[in-house]
């Protein structure tokens, strides 16, 4: 396995909130400006400290959505009902107010718009949001790298970039982009609701044969079945990178 | 120093002494790994500890398990924040299986099923610090959280028991692993918050 970039040091760094952004009821794009950002690979992600008045503090992780350039970057975080740090920036944080961070973080799980061959992307729930990256990487690059995204999504209501996704996807023919619903679908939808299966992932991606790159990124159980099945259909493990986050249970 | 965040102010406080800087506690177990999970059969499972000198020790499923396994309770530390206490593991200690491997190499790179590797001095594999885990909270260990077999060792960031486990490679130079090649620091003490290079 080959090294896929080579990083510093990683110091913390102050950003700004620049903009703000709903994606849905519970996600949000957070646009930040960066004093000192040597750029980023598409798939990345920074890890963000916020830091209570009396000195608490606590760091979580969070995939960049924005593609490579300049000093701004765009991360979008999932509110999890339970959680700590994303329901503060997905509600509390506002424009101009500072936010901690260090990154870019991760060699592995990245895309390289120099590299012409088929993409298959899979992603579960906010798992969408470093294929994002990658889709947005290819536009700005100019890339016609043929690339496919099979997105999972619990409704229309949950799922992330709807309209940007079907822009792209009109002007641009080598982007294809295949939705399952798990839960409830927008009316008149073809499928019922359901997960990522043998059928679905025969359809929406690339056979074997053709040896595309494989980014799988969501919930762990997401993950595992999807990687799983992507083995099962006759492609090489070693082409399968995947990013997993959340609990061990469920799927998207 | 820390900028402070304005309207932050931490719903999750936990004082535990036992807890790393920058880490949080779950009670679940979350899985990390950089690609599709390998299966291993036992039938057709090794594990080899190679020597700096070249000489090879081997061990199919039968002949491991009939070592000596000790029952170990650890907390776990994984460089994505989470940090899982009281961990029940039945393994191998390191001790055990390096017993009658003649060596004087100063690290090791340890490889896994499916081509993960990483590197971590001899030393930390040493004196009741490491263990190659075969049950998990009571049960065999599952595919994706390392099974048949994973290496422990629970005082590094959970990237360095690597699942799957194949092969020690015992070297007199230290050669970085998988993620230690990727930015990620070379030793990993959660303690000193080792995560990235230059920590």
């Amino acid at each position: 396995m080959a090294r896929a970039a080579v990083l510093g040091r990683l110091t913390w760094q102050v950003g700004t909130v620049a903009a703000l952004r709903d994606e849905t009821a519970t996600a949000r794009t957070i646009a930040l400006d960066l004093p000192d950002w040597p750029g980023h690979l598409a798939g990345q992600h920074v890890d963000v400290r916020l830091t209570a008045p009396d000195g608490y503090s606590a760091q979580r992780s969070y995939s960049i959505a924005s593609a490579p350039g300049g000093s701004r970057i765009e991360l979008t975080v999932q509110q999890l009902a339970d959680g700590e740090v994303s329901p503060y920036l997905a509600e509390v944080l506002s424009v101009g107010d500072p936010v901690e961070l260090r990154g870019p973080i991760g060699g592995w799980f990245v895309w390289d718009p120099d590299d012409a061959g088929p993409v298959l992307l899979v992603g579960g729930g906010s798992g969408v949001v470093p294929l994002m990256a990658m889709i947005r990487a290819r536009a700005a690059a100019g890339s016609h790298a043929p690339f496919r995204l099979l997105y999972s999504a619990r409704s229309p209501q949950t799922a992330l970039y709807t309209d940007e996704l079907a822009e792209t996807e009109r002007a641009d023919p080598a982007l294809e982009v295949t939705r399952i619903y798990t839960r409830t679908p927008p009316p008149g939808w073809p499928a019922p609701p359901g997960r990522v299966s043998s059928d679905v992932l025969a359809a929406a991606a690339w056979p074997p044969e053709m040896r595309p790159a494989m980014f799988v990124c969501g919930p762990t159980g997401f993950v595992e079945t999807v990687a799983d099945l992507l083995v099962q259909a006759g492609h090489r493990p070693g082409k399968i990178k995947t990013e997993r986050f959340g609990p061990s249970g469920g799927q998207q | 120093m820390a900028v402070v965040s304005p309207g932050f102010f931490g719903r999750r406080r936990t004082s535990n002494e036992k807890l790393p800087p920058g880490q949080y506690l779950v009670t679940d177990f979350p899985v990390l790994s950089a690609g599709p999970t390998p299966r291993v059969d036992t039938s057709k499972w090794q594990l080899s500890i190679t020597a700096e000198t070249g000489q090879v020790h081997t061990w199919d499923w039968a002949a491991f398990r009939k070592l000596p396994a000790e029952e170990i309770t650890v907390d776990l530390h994984c460089v994505t924040k989470w940090s899982k206490l009281g961990t029940g593991w039945q393994g191998v200690s390191l001790d055990t299986l390096l017993a009658d491997v003649q060596t004087s190499a100063g690290y090791a790179l340890v490889r896994s099923y499916g081509g993960y590797t990483t590197n971590l001095p001899l030393a930390d594999l040493l004196d009741g610090k490491a263990w190659i885990a075969f049950r998990y909270d009571g049960d065999e260990l599952e595919p994706e959280h390392g099974g048949p077999a994973r290496l422990l060792v629970p005082h590094l960031y959970l990237w360095k028991s690597a699942k799957w486990v194949q092969g020690i490679q015992l070297s007199d130079s230290d050669e970085p692993g998988f993620w230690e090649t990727l930015g990620y620091h070379n030793y990993g003490d959660p303690w000193r918050e080792q995560r990235y290079w230059g920590d």
